[in-house]
Parts: C-alpha cells; structure tokens; sequence
C-alpha cells in the first residue's frame, strides 16, 4: 500500500452545502484540501427540495425573530437560543449571498426572490403560515450545491474528489490536543494520504442509512462522526432523529413539504383530511415531527390506506396542473417513475422517512468543536451542516432550516478556521500516524468470516426502523439494543470478496458499516435514557416533554475499550419561554 | 426527470421476476481486456437496475464496482449504458426496461474499473466554459432583480446533474476527444443566457472555437440520453445561434 503525505493550513472533509461554503471562505486565503469520497455535485444536498428561510419580506411582512421564535418552538426548546437567533438573522445575508453567487431563484412577478409557506413557519409567533422560504422550484438543494460547487471552480478551491476519510490526526495529548489532519484512503488506487494540516473542518453529512426507510443517499454513512467519536470526541442529541412525514411509500425517496406549502393535503385511507384534528390553525403545514406522528397514529388506529393499511396519501389533486408543473415538477416525476401514478389526478402513498440528524458533533456559534458539557473547544477542530450539532435544531429541525444551516455556519466555520490557522504553527507528526488506518485496512482485507455486509447493514436498518423510529418505547429500545450488540458480534466476522485496490467499494462500504453500528447504537444509548418526549424523540412510555429533568442536551462519550457514557449539558435559553407547542 | 423516464406499474402490479444480467466487467489489476459476465437472480418488478447492481454486488459478487448515492437521479453518480442506451440506473425500472439487462460502461471515457469511468476529462471540460456566473455590478446588500421571464430564458439547463450520459452518448465525442461535448455547452448555455451575467462573448468565443459547438453534428442522442429532460441538442443550437447572430 503507498502512502503519501501532503501539507496544508485547512483541511474540509465532505463537499456538499456545508463543505463547499465553507472552502468559499477558506480558498484564496489559507492553503486548502476538500477531501469528498463522491464528486462534490454528488453530494446529498442536491436531493433537497422545498427552499431555504429567510425573513426578507419580500412577499409579506416577516421578521427574524418571528422565525428565530418559530425555531425555537419547533425545536421542542432543545436549541440554544443564542445560535439560533445567529442564524435567523443571519439567514437573509446568506440567500442574498447566494443570488449574487448566480443561484437561479424562482421570482415574484416584479424580480424580487420569491417565497412560500413551509411547515412550522409562522407569522407573528404561530397566528398564520408565512411566506418565508426562498426556493427555485422543488430544486432548490440542487441550485444550491450546483451555485456553490460553481463558485468553488471560479475560486480554484483544490478538490481530492473519491478520497474517503478514515482516521483524524492530533497533535499532543489529553487536553493538550489540537486537530493536525487526517488520513485518507484514494478509492481509484487504493492508496493511504495523510493530510497534515492545522485546521480540519468536518461536512460529511448525515446518516439516515441506519433505517430502512430513508430519504438519505447511500452514501450517507456517518463518517464524520464515526471518526471523530472514535477518536473521544463526543456526540450531541443523537436520539434526535426527523422523520419527514411524506416520503414515497414503501422506498422512502423525498417528496418535499413545500408541495403542501403550495396547497397539498394529507388524508387517510377514509379520505379524512386528519391534519385538521392535529393542528387546528397550521393544519398540514405543523412541524415535520407532529406531522409523523400523526400518520402513524392514523395507521396504527386502522386509517390507513392500501391492502395492509400502512400509508397514507399526500393530495396534490385539487392544484392547478399548471402550478404542480411549475411549482413541483421534480417530484411529480418520481411519483412517475417509482409509482406509477400521476399526481394531478392521483393521491400519492406516503409514509414517513429518516430524513434528517439534529444530533451530531458538538459545535459552537463559530463551528468549532466543544469536547464536553462546559463547551471547551479543541483548537483547530471544526464541523458544520448536518454532521454537527450546534444546536439550532434542538429536537426537531423546521423544514428549510438545513439548507440555512449549511450556508449560515458553513460560512462562520470556514472563516473561523482561517483565522485560527493563521495564527499557529504547523503540526509536526511522525510518518507512524498512518498506521491505524492501515491496520483497519488490512484486517478487513485479509479477514476470512462468513458474515456479509449487506446482511449485517440490512438486518440493523430494519430493527431501527421497528424500534428506535418515530415512536418508541424503553422496551423496544432494548430490543435495538440487543440487535446492535448481536450485529456489533457478527461484524467482527464480516468479510468481502473484493480484495484488489482500485475502486474497491466493498471495502468502503465494510468500514462504513462500522460507523453505521456506533451511530445506531449512540442513538438508541439517548433515546433510552431520555424518559420524556420531545420533538423527534417519542416515547410511548414516557408521552409528555418534562423540562424539570430533560430540557438538557445529551453527550455521549466512548472510551477506549468501546464503552460508552452518557452526560448531559444545559441548553442555551434566551428570549423565549418554553411552551406547550400547539399549532 | 421527464422525457425519457418511463412509467411504473401500480403498486399492486408488483411481482417478483427472475432478471438476467450481462455485465462488462474490467479489473485493471487482472485483466487484459473486458469481458463479460452474466447474473441471475430474483427482483421485484418495482426494482430499478441499480437496485439490481446492489443485489449482485451484495449476494453474488462483492467485486463488481460502480457508483451510486442518491438513488432517484439527482445526484449523477451512476449514468452507465443500459440495453445500448446511456440511463442512469437509478430511475429505470425493471417493470419498464425488461428482465434482461446488458450494462456497460459509458463510451467516450477511459474505464477505470467496471463500470466506473474516469471523470476526469469531463470535469475538465466542463470547468473550462468558465461554469460560473461572471458579473461585476455591486448590487449591494440586497439581491439583484430578474424576471419571471429572464429566470424562464435558462431554467431548462439549470437542471443540469453533470452525469455525462449526454456526452458520453454523442458519436463525435467518442471519435473525437478534443470535443467540449454537450454537457459542458449545457453549462455554458446556462450562464450565457442568464440575464445577470456579464461573459457572455467570451464563453461564445470558447464555443466558436474547433473543440466546440460546431462539432455537433445534430444527432440528437444528447437528448434521448438525458435523465432530466433536458432539450440538449436545442440547447445547442441556441448557442451556435448566439455566436452567428447574437454576439452583444
């Protein structure tokens, strides 16, 4: 196996939204590598849909702090409050932004950026839906990543597209520590590179490839976290995962909100608009873990439609034709495609999908990485988009607030680095600092167990989906847990059949199995512990919020040996008291 | 995702069918050559030809390589030749394509392994028709205004997911490797018809050039190949009007 080494100031890991707007900041003024194991157009930020929020009152009056309160709120008040009201307001900078970088947005019939109504987005603190989200038709994740990914070529940002990260790299010890690069593995030649760097900013993404049924990319794994949390990094808030109420029924793909925002109805097998009885005043456009809920309700009260009863529609009937074509024509394909059916003449089988992580790596206002419940920041350590948690999605993120997310903290993780690496010395680490990767490599190349990968993935996705999803209870928790353990067992048996060095997928798809099993099992970890329920995380055991004992952020730690602890962090208050949510 | 995606069957059509897969495999560290392969196995008629990659990959032979991610054709990773025509594997279903599937690699780019061709050459093309918008007004802190209209003059190549089975599909890019190919006058198009940029003449002076426009010779298989519907071949038409008649 060769091995190469390389120097830089900043290293950014993954290049989708967060990734790309983050090396805009970086290129030009500080030496950078992206590192991504796609091409960065791959990336999974171009499957989002709907649009991104910002409070420009271009259509109607709007404030930040209406939709920093509507974020609060649906966050179930897990977001801090401080991060969140950065984002709002600095949302409208970051649409503006990206006009001026050339994104394509849909417009108003005198030029303006146009907007439209999207779940849990509100008016003067709930009274009416409002018109906040800026979109460019149901592609707007496409615009952006294409619009950033397009910037990074006019900047001459230095991409190492197809390199995968396995292993970060430290400089000194205990709480000495600061970030010094990280190992790659070269898929088209099988090749080690280690990156020696000061700065390493984490945009790897999500992991919605621990269900089974999932609006997520393949490639959505985990790595980031995966690495780092094996690294004694911790994780925040991992029990908090989105369900979005309407994905494809029975394959999971996206069907965004904003068809809702343009009018569409759920109903169930009866035909009952059962959103009515949910959430009186925002009806079908309630936050995403409301809405889930609901539907599963509806389906386990035997309202659901089909021969096994098991989804519900998503009604666009009623639309002007015109308007599904213009407003929603991406979507109205897949309905195409992978049902069979038409949307403008009939209901679409939905069912709720793993969309989105609100946990992830513990960050800061300014994307640097807090290792503990006193946020202490490990130097040169960086995260953004939705591998981290900073967190301004508490318990539930609103829909389009991702896609801010990305833009707002991708920028202030990017430019924080810059500053940081400006100021300190580069890393001076032994050639040794490889050996890890390689020994993972090795083993999993020479291994000869019986055990296959997609069987072990598969069995894990479909225990998580039954037991730890948008409804759980302590004892079906256990019941993933016991499942993880027992695939954790079998994984130590895996083996693949490709053992050669050029584009060996088999390979990367083993080690990020392993990543797939910690996340699995850090989620189950919180979700058990955390007797309430609040936003994403339900419990049926425990069916109320309790903001005496839980309104606090979870951190898991893992040692050495593989054992995991739990702790807890208060949540940034600020403004607005915690509620009864009500929509 | 209009023109070329074909239609599913209603879900309760779905049966199980027994599909034959020919594959073109090529491992650099083993072969001299290409050769093929043949698979059989058991699929829902709802499955779609990269589903039945997965399954080949993750029950019969682990060494098959391709590329995937997003699975319902936004993302680009996986445009490979399917039963002679370039598609992406993610959003043609067996219930539409047939039980009998002959994949290959895309033509016109040097195969790295399987069906995993080096992108290389058409990143490079594309990058080199400044894909970017160019505009040196100040708009300030608020956005600059486009209409309606304006917005409608390029949407149709903003759809653009950069999978290279429009170039990849093209006779003269396969002859011809100074081709710029149609993907990358796609992304040209995109921005020389977008009221906010200003680059117009020089991304047409690119395109006026011998590696450009005037190499399409009008086959039309850009269009047939595109999975988002994209009028590729109109698209370039519109250009090479531009650089006749409409220089500004």
């Amino acid at each position: 196996m060769n091995i190469h080494y390389h120097s830089y100031d900043a290293v950014i890991v993954g290049a989708g939204g967060a990734g790309l707007r983050a090396a805009l900041e970086t290129a030009g003024k500080v030496r950078t590598a992206v590192i991504t194991k796609l091409y960065p157009t791959r990336s999974h930020t171009g499957a989002a849909q709907g649009g991104m929020c910002a409070a420009l009152s271009n259509v109607e009056e709007d404030y930040w702090e209406w939709h920093a309160f509507d974020t609060v709120k649906g966050s179930d008040y897990l977001g801090d409050q401080d991060a969140i009201d950065i984002m709002c307001k600095e949302a409208i900078d970051a649409v503006i932004d990206l006009e001026h970088f050339g994104l394509p947005f849909s417009r108003t019939p005198e030029g303006k950026i146009d907007q439209r109504r999207f779940g849990g987005h509100t008016r003067n603190h709930g009274e009416a839906p409002v018109r906040r989200a800026c979109y460019a038709a149901d592609r707007t994740g496409h615009m952006i990543l294409q619009t950033l990914y397009q910037q990074c070529v006019a900047a001459d940002v230095n991409f190492f597209n197809e390199f995968q990260v396995f292993d970060v790299l430290f400089d000194g010890e205990g709480a000495n520590r600061r970030a010094a690069g990280v190992v790659a593995y070269e898929l088209a030649t099988g090749d080690l590179h280690v990156f020696i760097s000061k700065g390493v900013l984490f945009a790897t993404g999500g992991y919605g490839r621990i269900f089974q049924i999932t609006s997520n990319a393949h490639t959505l794994t985990g790595d980031g976290p995966g690495v780092l949390f094996h690294r004694g990094i911790p994780l925040e808030d991992m029990e908090f995962y989105q369900f979005h109420p309407t994905g494809i029924y029975g394959i999971g793909i996206l069907l965004t909100e904003g068809a809702r925002g343009e009018g569409g109805i759920l109903r169930n097998g009866l035909g009952e608009r059962f959103m009515e009885r949910v959430a009186p005043t925002v009806k079908d456009l309630a936050p995403r873990d409301m809405v889930a809920r609901a539907i599963h309700a509806e389906i386990k009260e035997g309202r659901g439609a089909g021969p096994d009863k098991d989804y519900v529609y998503l009604d666009l009937t009623h639309l002007p034709p015109e308007q599904i074509d213009a407003k929603l024509p991406d979507i109205s394909g897949f309905v195409r495609t992978y049902l069979g059916l038409e949307p403008k003449t009939d209901p679409i089988p939905i069912q709720p999908t793993a969309h989105y992580a609100m946990g992830g790596i513990p960050t800061n206002v300014h994307g640097e990485v807090v290792i503990d419940a006193n946020n202490t920041v490990l130097p040169g350590l960086y995260a953004a988009g939705e591998c981290a948690c900073v967190s301004v999605h508490g318990a539930n993120r609103l829909g389009t607030n991702s896609l801010l997310d990305i833009n707002v903290f991708g920028r202030r993780g990017g430019r924080a680095m810059v500053e940081y690496v400006q100021g300190v010395d580069h890393p001076d680490l032994p050639r040794s600092v490889v050996d890890p990767t390689r020994e993972r490599i090795d083993a999993m190349m020479n291994s000869t167990g019986s055990e296959k990968v997609g069987a072990i993935r598969s069995e894990l996705q479909v225990a998580m989906m039954r037991d730890a999803s948008v409804v759980r209870t302590g004892e079906s928790l256990q019941e993933a847990l016991r499942v993880i353990h027992e695939l954790r067992e079998r994984y130590q048996k895996v083996t693949i059949d490709d053992k050669g060095s050029v584009f060996n997928y088999d390979l990367t798809e083993a080690l990020e199995l392993g990543s797939l099993l910690d996340i699995a099992e850090v989620l189950v970890l919180g979700a058990d512990a955390r007797q309430e329920s609040r936003g994403a995380h339900w419990r049926d055991d425990f069916p109320t919020r309790d903001d005496a004992n839980w309104m606090k952020h979870t951190l898991a730690y893992r040692d050495e040996s593989g054992t995991i602890t739990l702790d807890y962090k208060p949540v940034v208050q600020g403004r607005y008291e915690p509620m009864e949510r009500k929509y | 995702m209009t023109a070329t995606v074909q239609q599913a069957e209603p879900a309760a059509l779905i049966k199980e069918v027994d599909v034959h897969l020919t594959i073109k495999r090529f491992n650099p560290e083993v072969d001299l050559r290409p050769h093929w392969r043949e698979y059989d196995l058991k699929l829902k008629s709802s499955d779609t030809v990269l589903n039945a990659l997965i399954a080949v990959k993750g029950t019969l032979d682990g060494t098959l390589s391709f590329r995937r991610s997003c699975a319902h054709g936004v993302c680009g990773s996986d445009a490979m030749m399917i039963n002679g025509e370039n598609r992406l594997g993610c959003v043609n279903l067996i219930s539409s394509i047939g039980t009998e599937l002959v994949i290959e690699p895309v033509r016109g780019l040097p195969v790295i392994k399987d069906l995993v061709v080096d992108m290389e050459p058409f990143f490079a093309q594309y990058r080199s028709v400044l894909p970017y918008l160019i505009a040196s007004d100040d708009p300030g802190y608020k956005e600059r205004y486009q209409s309606p209209e304006d917005r409608a003059r390029f949407d149709d190549t903003t759809k653009c997911i950069l999978c290279g089975a429009c170039s990849t599909s093209c006779p003269v890019y396969w002859a011809n490797g100074s081709y710029i190919g149609p993907a990358a006058i796609v992304n040209a198009h995109r921005f020389i018809f977008d009221s906010r940029d200003e680059a117009r003449n020089e991304r047409l002076d690119i395109l006026n050039q011998k590696s450009g426009v005037w190499r399409c010779r009008t086959s039309f298989n850009c269009t047939e190949a595109c999975p988002r519907g994209i009028k590729v071949t109109e698209a370039i038409e519109e250009v090479k009007r531009a650089i006749l008649y409409d220089r500004s």
